[in-house]
């Protein structure tokens, strides 16, 4: 990193190439004594803390107590992180759920292409180009999609092989996040990465048959709609109070835990549809 | 010392890992390193809610054989906090990712001095 810093900021026309390294110099010092400083700092505050693994520690409280002895009987779910995050805490995971909704927003905003093209180059950048030594080569059209794989036959062949295998795995680790460790988080991450390489081995066309802009619109706002209208009545409820009226089953079933089974699976929708669209947001500027 | 090292070193190695991303986003340039930085200081803070939860020789919070009792599980909460923190930076990494995306589309460069000065200069 020292190299190629100081190459290019003498050649800045705004600062004299002198005072610039020398303001480049001072800054690099001050960042090196601050995080110096700020490793001791840590540290010493760490050292303050409890033992790791001792079961007396302060966090070791009633709240821990309370979901592991009455997890299982309230809310009917064999992992007690599940229970936790989807029964107890269910709002708190709403909240996650719309973050990732509002992340895809935003990504779509930032980096839609719309047909009418337009690119921002012009002459002004090149004076600077000179001046920061940037080649020449780094300016290629930004266009990912002269880059996609055209009928690459080992990569078809593996992804037949390995996608089905993906999203069955995927779908397992949803179904099962009330009963081993998953959920609707890690499970919606397999599902997403299966169609990202599905995306990747068999181009826009084929994937578009059945994950396209208007399905991923429908599956999150379907899921964030079950999701919300079936944790949001208990404001009319008088809050503290969540309730679904459907029975809990026996303990270790796959259909057991009342609604948690329908949340991983909102949940999982959404992460899978947001993984997705990310990946193609990148690639191609539309869904 | 060399005891008190032993006793917190997932705490340590937490401290260091946030050191080293914090230095990531101080030293480097190019946006996509910084932000690798910033995922670098996410991690540390997963470790350090992670190992705060943990308790010597006890399993992960899953009921097995219906035993109910505290003195068989972890504590469930850091991980469920863990769980939180992974959503979040999963989403302000791909914002981060996109802004630079724009960024590049813009000024032809990943170089977040050349950027600036280049804003500066349009006014």
């Amino acid at each position: 990193m020292k190299s190629g810093n100081t190459k290019t900021q003498n050649k800045t026309e705004l600062i004299p190439g002198k005072t610039a390294k020398r303001l480049q110099s001072v800054y690099r010092i001050a960042a090196a004594v601050m995080i110096v400083l700020l490793f001791v700092l840590l540290v010493t505050a760490m050292v303050g803390l409890p033992e790791i693994g001792d079961k007396n520690n302060p966090d070791n409280n009633e709240v821990a107590r309370r979901y592991i002895e009455n997890g299982l009987e309230e809310t009917g779910a064999v992992n007690i992180v599940s229970g936790m995050i989807l029964d107890y805490r269910a709002f708190d995971t709403f909240g996650e759920s719309c973050v990732l909704f509002v992340a895809t927003i935003c990504v779509t905003i930032m980096l839609r292409i719309d047909g009418r093209g337009g690119d921002e180059d012009d002459e002004e950048h090149e004076t600077g180009k000179k001046a920061f030594g940037i080649r020449e080569s780094a300016f290629a059209k930004f266009d990912s999609r002269n880059y996609e794989p055209q009928n690459d036959t080992i990569l078809k062949k593996s992804a037949m092989l390995v996608i089905p295998l993906i999203l069955v795995f995927g779908i397992y680790v949803v179904l099962n996040g009330h009963l081993s460790p998953g959920g609707g988080f890690s499970g919606g991450a397999i599902l997403g990465t299966g169609f990202i390489l599905y995306l990747s081995a068999f181009g826009f066309e084929k994937t578009e048959r059945f994950m396209n802009a208007k399905t991923v619109k429908i599956v999150t706002l379907v899921a964030l709609l079950v999701y919300c209208l079936s944790k949001c009545y208990s404001f009319f409820t008088g809050a503290n109070h969540l309730e679904s009226g459907i029975p809990l089953g026996t303990p270790g079933a796959i259909l057991s835990s009342g609604l948690i089974l329908v949340l991983n699976i909102c949940v999982g929708a959404v992460v899978a549809c947001t993984m997705y669209s990310f990946y193609a947001l990148v690639r191609r500027g539309r869904i | 010392m060399w005891n008190l090292v032993r006793e917190h070193l997932n705490d340590i190695v937490a401290a260091a890992l946030f050191v080293i991303g914090f230095g990531d986003l101080l030293f480097q340039k190019n946006m996509i390193k910084k932000i690798i930085g910033l995922n670098i200081m996410d991690t540390a803070i997963y470790l350090l809610l992670a190992s705060q939860g943990y308790i010597e020789g006890r399993k992960a919070p899953i009921v097995v054989d219906g035993v109910k009792d505290v003195s068989a599980y972890i504590n469930p909460i850091p991980s469920g906090l863990v769980l939180t923190g992974i959503v979040v930076s999963v989403s302000v990494t791909a914002l981060l990712l996109s802004l630079t995306i724009r960024m590049y589309k813009k000024y032809h460069s990943l170089d977040l001095d050349y950027c600036l000065m280049m804003a500066r200069r349009e006014g």
